[in-house]
């Protein structure tokens, strides 16, 4: 279970979040919303523990991690994984050695079962075979995929995706969502999917969370959001050009809202 | 225009100050590192590989003809003065107590901290030192300490041949040119050259080393505003790299001249 409590982030005058609340319960998939530029990668990468917040709380499994040292943090770290919007796939390493980095680096394992595990998580995403490939002969859906497999190799307990469906087509990007509800189902990892793809938005998702200058302003399973009355939220799911989202509006808001 | 003359160079102070400062934290974390398990010899072979031999053609090319140009240039004079025949200990010592390894250095932070910069500056703008974090693994263990070791390790082996292709070009000239016997040029650098020399010259290009990495290594990690940012950061790299050296090169003359007396 993640807990996120008045969280607050800003980077010098751009306030990004701001006093963000937002519950994640065990197993659950929690899908976060939002404009480009809103803050969703901060928050993942404020509860991952690549950025400190300014102020706030987050608690995993009823621990507060904000306040941790680099080295206690990567206790919880061993335990969750992210898939990056752009895969993040390390450019001198192959797709094996890009799926079993973690184990190379932490897991005294031989190199038999490295290899059983990398198979297992490339079949996983369904893409064997390709252990010999480097990321720059990857397509873009391949390489969030063995990003994918690269996390599941780990056999954590929560896992965030970072736009896992931008850039891909569409039949990828369903590819990509069967995977996230099969794990969720099979593995029953927490996930928080950050997206602004609706659609995948109301295939995965337990729940969905809106955010909004910076704070969560809307939050219901897929159905109520889908018939929200809320305006902004409203705007946003079908993608209207007209309401009181405005083109010309600050995404990362300033210190004078 | 006093106060925006003041105001300028306060921040060009304060620039250099944190500057200065964030470098000292990622040496400290370096050498942390260094002696912190686990240690993996094979990341720091293979850099040590990418810096020394790749390097080796264009440092011996440029010793060569800069131990040729020393040579001219010193004939100029001591012909005048029929001294000649000290030439050879001229350009031994000239080249094994500064230019080799200044030079040396100059190179190899062009060649290859711009290498690193570029390398790790595009690892941080792809999110790829993001998840390295992510995945429990500590940029700095993973990536500036093989290039830092490698670094150390390799820039007195490339001055040890730089130092020895120098007096290769010195040895064309002055055989070639001025009429020196081969055997009295090798007896003149055997009279001239003390192992205080060459220790002196090689204790410098280990500092080099630890700049030139400090430096592409963190502006590599500090890239912002994606590939124009990298582009901009190896530029910076480079500049920096070059002042750092020769501040330094002037440094630890000065110690071993006034303090140590060698």
């Amino acid at each position: 279970m993640i807990e996120i409590k008045d969280l607050c982030k800003a980077f010098g005058d751009n306030i990004v979040l701001k006093d963000l609340t937002l519950t994640v319960n065990g197993g659950e998939t929690k899908v976060v919303i939002g404009r480009s530029g809103v803050g969703k990668s901060v928050f993942l990468k404020n509860i991952i523990g690549i950025m400190k917040p300014d102020s706030g709380s987050i608690k995993i499994n009823g621990q507060e991690v904000t306040d941790l040292s680099e080295r206690e943090y990567n206790k919880f770290r061993m335990e969750m994984g992210m898939v990056f919007q752009g895969g993040a796939l390390f450019d001198s390493l192959n797709v094996a050695e890009n799926v079993s980095f973690v184990l190379d680096e932490f897991m005294k394992l031989d190199k038999k079962t490295i290899r059983e595990r990398v198979e297992e998580a490339l079949g996983l995403v369904g893409l064997q075979g390709i252990e010999k490939m480097m990321p720059s002969e990857l397509s873009g859906g391949m390489k969030k995929r063995v990003s994918l497999a690269r996390v599941l190799c780990m056999k954590p307990n929560t896992i965030f995706y970072d736009e896992p469906t931008t850039g891909v087509d569409p039949i990828t990007a369903d590819a990509i969502n069967n995977l996230i509800i099969d794990l969720s189902h099979k593995l029953k990892v927490t996930s928080i999917v950050v997206t602004h793809d609706m659609n995948s938005a109301y295939k995965v998702a337990d729940s969905i969370a809106m955010f909004y200058h910076g704070r969560v302003i809307a939050e219901g399973r897929p159905d109520e959001i889908r018939n929200t009355r809320h305006p902004v939220v409203k705007q946003f799911i079908h993608g209207e050009a007209h309401g009181p989202i405005t083109d010309n509006e600050n995404l990362i808001f300033g210190h004078s809202h | 225009m006093l106060a925006n003359i003041v105001s300028y160079s306060g921040n060009i102070i304060v620039h250099v100050v944190r500057y200065v400062g964030d470098l000292t934290l990622l040496l400290g974390r370096t050498v942390y590192h260094v002696f912190t398990p686990p240690f993996n010899a094979y990341r720091v072979l293979s850099q040590a590989k990418r810096i020394g031999p790749g390097s080796f053609l264009i440092a011996s090319l440029v010793a060569f003809f800069i131990g040729m140009i020393m040579a001219l240039q010193m004939a100029y004079l001591m012909l005048e003065m029929s001294a000649e025949i000290y030439i050879p200990s001229v350009v031994a010592v000239s080249l094994t107590r500064e230019l080799a390894p200044v030079l040396t250095a100059l190179i190899v932070a062009g060649r290859i901290g711009a290498g690193i910069t570029a390398e790790i500056g595009s690892m941080t703008v792809t999110e790829q030192v993001d998840a390295m974090r992510a995945f429990a693994v500590n940029p700095v263990k993973y990536l500036v300490v093989p290039r830092f070791l490698g670094l150390v390790i390799m820039l007195p082996v490339l001055t040890v041949f730089a130092d020895l292709v120098g007096m290769l070009g010195g040895f064309v000239i002055c055989v070639y040119k001025l009429y020196i016997s081969p055997t009295l040029y090798f007896s003149m650098i055997a009279d001239a050259l003390t192992a205080k020399d060459i220790v002196t010259g090689l204790t410098k290009t280990v500092f080099f080393g630890a700049i030139i990495a400090l430096v592409g290594c963190h502006q590599g990690l500090n890239v912002q505003s994606g590939a124009e940012g990298v582009g901009r950061s190896t530029t910076i790299a480079v500049v920096i790299s070059f002042i750092l050296i020769i501040i330094a090169d002037c440094f630890f003359t000065t110690l071993f001249y006034f303090l140590l007396r060698v």
